[in-house]
């Protein structure tokens, strides 16, 4: 069109993001706008780069430790369990029962909290402002747990190579099965709010839909890859850390949009405490670390940990060359991956859906970006 | 003397209404605390008392006013401050023709208890809240930002689809009383039906009540209706606002509250009627009766209108305190689909409910 009449429209453009309220984070993201119809939407991301993976090519096995803290720091305990484990395998360090299962009930600990935020914030982005509080109530509790046993509450530095640095303290073990005893209740709470609510429905249901093969093309894992229906978690596949010794179900979602994704975080959460009960009614008694080399020096080689996250596949891959320090240390991030369907999944929806799609991706910048 | 008289009614209302504005800042936080299991505003304090957080209202307007007041570069001046006022304005204004009393013998004058005795009360009130609009609808031109440019599309949009409605509504209950004078309205609902059923318009269209009611709270901008605002997604109207103008579309979004509330309790609440409650007393319908003085009477009525107003407040913080935010489609669709529609249907239902009553009595 050359000639301009007066009612010509042109694509407005906003940057939402870095500072947005829900854009969980750092994220940028340039929307295109036809009205409020987006019309493109490109992520630009690298607000939290601290570069986490060239740190550790300077450091040594054990002082990489507390960095991986600090990549999801929603599920810090998840991600140190994930390169301990690592390590560990690439040592062949034994590891003493007891903390193996303490480490599985923290993770899941773990799982329950970053849930907690995922759903708290979620819903806030979609206006149910109480279940945010409810919500932050349940993970304060969680949270209070890991200042009992680490000693900190978002930055844990939670395993040490061979097991625990302490073990329990005492009152612990009651503390926990405090939790779990009312946690279920807790999960009905929220549903209570949200499930059959017609105006979550509305905004949650056919929103964001990935097909399965969609979905396996781009790589994701976790509550994105299993609501499409792909039955995969890692913890079923690849069991690592002792996983096999205990009952859970995998939850699964058929449509793949944002409310089956609602579901199966839900119901994770239920499946967490369902092992976190095993683990309390048989805890063997022992030692909580194992013998680990002061410094360690894994021999040459590649090796690859994965662990289920509550994000989805968190891996690390490490190279050693035979020196204390790992020669390349590269993370696979789940929400790194699960961001780049945000594109495709935002084209043709509303602003509105924009922070809804963001929340059911459950992305953490720190890990994004490294 | 009149002149006085209309004074002091205006100071009166003027009063009530910011006076229910500064209790609602506090009910909102404290009712929302409570649903949500934390303690809510209780820090504030004059001279170490706390009074349950009653003075964070007045910290905050402190706050606001100190504050700096800002205007974006690229801004229109004029416009970016004119706004709110527009906004605030056209809110207070609104509350000229509410009743909030009956008429009464006061030192040998007859005194309406309505700063203006208007005989197209209704209309004026829509017109009011209609001009609102413009308040906001600025805000975010004016602005230079492309949110709150979004968010005062999305309020125009929202006032257009929820404003017809609104009317649409009471014509059902225009052709009930027959009147747009809202003292009339009121002084109807004051009747009795098969002798004890107060004639409120609640009974008279249920259906109306609640197509209103939805339509009310859509106009105040409240969840689930807080699309422009939706500070989630677009921050709202208001983003580049600060300080007591920002305070000012702050108090709108109250005293909006206030005026759905005050027009749901004369429209279909029976105003300032208390069941059963005469000019000289209580006259029951199974005959007894308990004659009280004029003063008494005036009270009572005055304070039912407070008090239907107060519930009324209490429940739309209820509603937004439980449930999510629609998305902006879903919400014009709900308008125009259903409620307009239905308030369609309900001024035909009326109206052969109504030739059907001529014509067989």
């Amino acid at each position: 069109m050359d000639r301009q009449t007066i009612l010509d429209t042109k694509e407005l453009e906003i940057n939402m993001g870095p500072q947005h309220p829900s854009t969980h984070g750092v994220l940028r993201v340039r929307l295109k706008l036809d009205g409020e119809r987006v019309v493109d939407a490109e992520s630009i991301i690298g607000y939290l780069h601290r570069g986490v993976e060239k740190i550790a090519e300077n450091r040594n096995y054990i002082k990489c430790v507390p960095y991986f803290d600090r990549t999801d720091y929603i599920a810090a305990v998840s991600n140190v369990y994930g390169y301990v484990l690592g390590v560990e395998k690439m040592l062949g360090i034994e590891v003493p029962e007891r903390a193996r299962r303490i480490r599985i009930m923290m993770t899941e600990f773990n799982r329950i909290a970053s849930h907690l935020l995922w759903l708290a914030t979620h819903a806030i982005d979609i206006g149910a402002m109480t279940v945010f509080l409810y919500c932050f109530r349940e993970r304060e509790e969680v949270l209070k747990l890991f200042e009992a046993i680490f000693g900190a509450r978002l930055t844990t530095h939670a395993f040490r190579l061979g097991g625990l640095w302490l073990d329990m303290p005492p009152g612990f073990d009651a503390a926990c099965r405090k939790f779990i005893d009312e946690f279920p209740a807790r999960v009905d709470e929220y549903e209570q709010l949200l499930t059959r609510n017609r105006i979550w429905l509305e905004r949650t249901q056919g929103v964001g839909v990935i097909s399965a093969e969609e979905a396996i093309d781009w790589g994701l894992s976790g509550p994105p890859l299993r609501g499409s229906g792909v039955d995969h978690d890692i913890r079923k596949l690849r069991p690592y850390g002792g996983y096999e010794q205990f009952q859970f179900d995998v939850p699964m979602g058929k449509n793949g949009d944002t409310y089956d994704r609602y579901l199966i975080r839900l119901e994770e959460m239920r499946q967490s405490r369902r092992i976190i009960a095993q683990i309390l009614d048989d805890l063997p008694d022992g030692p909580v670390r194992g013998r680990a080399p002061k410094i360690p020096k894994p021999p040459v080689g590649e090796y690859y940990s994965a662990i289920e996250s509550p994000r989805g596949e968190l891996g690390y891959y490490i190279v050693s060359d035979g020196s204390p320090q790992p020669f390349r240390l590269r993370i696979r991030p789940p929400t790194f991956i699960s961001l780049q369907a945000l594109r495709r999944l935002v084209r043709g929806h509303l602003v509105a859906d924009v922070v809804a799609i963001i929340g059911t991706l459950d992305i953490v910048l720190g890990e994004i970006d490294r | 003397m009149s002149t006085l008289i209309v004074l002091a009614k205006v100071f009166f209302i003027f009063n009530v209404v910011m006076g229910f504005v500064y209790l609602l800042t506090w009910l909102e936080r404290k009712q929302s605390a409570v649903m949500q299991d934390r303690i809510g505003a209780n820090r504030a304090s004059i001279l170490g008392v706390r009074a349950l957080g009653l003075f964070h209202p007045i910290a905050d307007a402190l706050k606001m006013l100190t504050k700096e007041d800002f205007i974006p570069n690229r801004g229109n001046r004029l416009v970016h401050t004119l706004a709110p006022i527009i906004a605030l304005f056209f809110a207070l204004v609104s509350f000229a023709v509410i009743p909030f009393g009956g008429v009464y013998e006061l030192g040998g004058h007859t005194v309406s208890l309505q700063i203006l005795d208007l005989n197209i009360g209704l209309l004026y009130v829509l017109a009011a809240m209609s001009m609102g609009i413009y308040g906001f609808v600025l805000a975010g031109w004016s602005s230079a930002n492309n949110y709150a440019l979004l968010g005062g599309l999305r309020a125009s949009s929202q006032m257009i689809a929820y404003e017809i409605t609104l009317g649409a509504t009471l014509i059902g209950l225009l052709m009930v009383f027959g009147t747009l004078h809202l003292q009339e309205m009121v002084l109807q609902q004051g009747e009795l039906l098969l002798g004890w059923i107060p004639r409120w318009g609640i009974i008279l269209q249920p259906l109306g009540f609640i197509l209103f009611t939805t339509a009310a709270l859509a106009e105040t901008k409240r969840v689930p209706f807080d699309i422009p605002e939706g500070e989630s997604e677009i921050i709202g109207y208001f983003v580049e606002y600060s300080g007591m103008k920002f305070g000012m579309f702050y108090t709108t979004d109250f005293v909006e509250t206030v005026l759905a509330a005050s027009l749901v309790t004369t429209l279909f609440l029976g105003g300032w009627q208390v069941p059963w409650l005469a000019s000289g007393g209580f006259e029951f319908p199974w005959g007894a009766a308990w004659p009280l003085s004029q003063a008494v009477v005036l009270l009572l009525q005055v304070g039912a209108f407070l008090f239907k107003v107060s519930v009324l407040c209490f429940i739309f913080m209820l509603i937004r305190w439980t449930l999510p935010r629609f998305r902006w489609d879903q919400l014009l669709r709900l308008g125009w689909t259903m409620v307009l529609p239905l308030s369609i249907l309900n001024i035909l239902v009326t109206g052969v409910v109504l030739l059907w009553l001529e014509t067989s009595w």
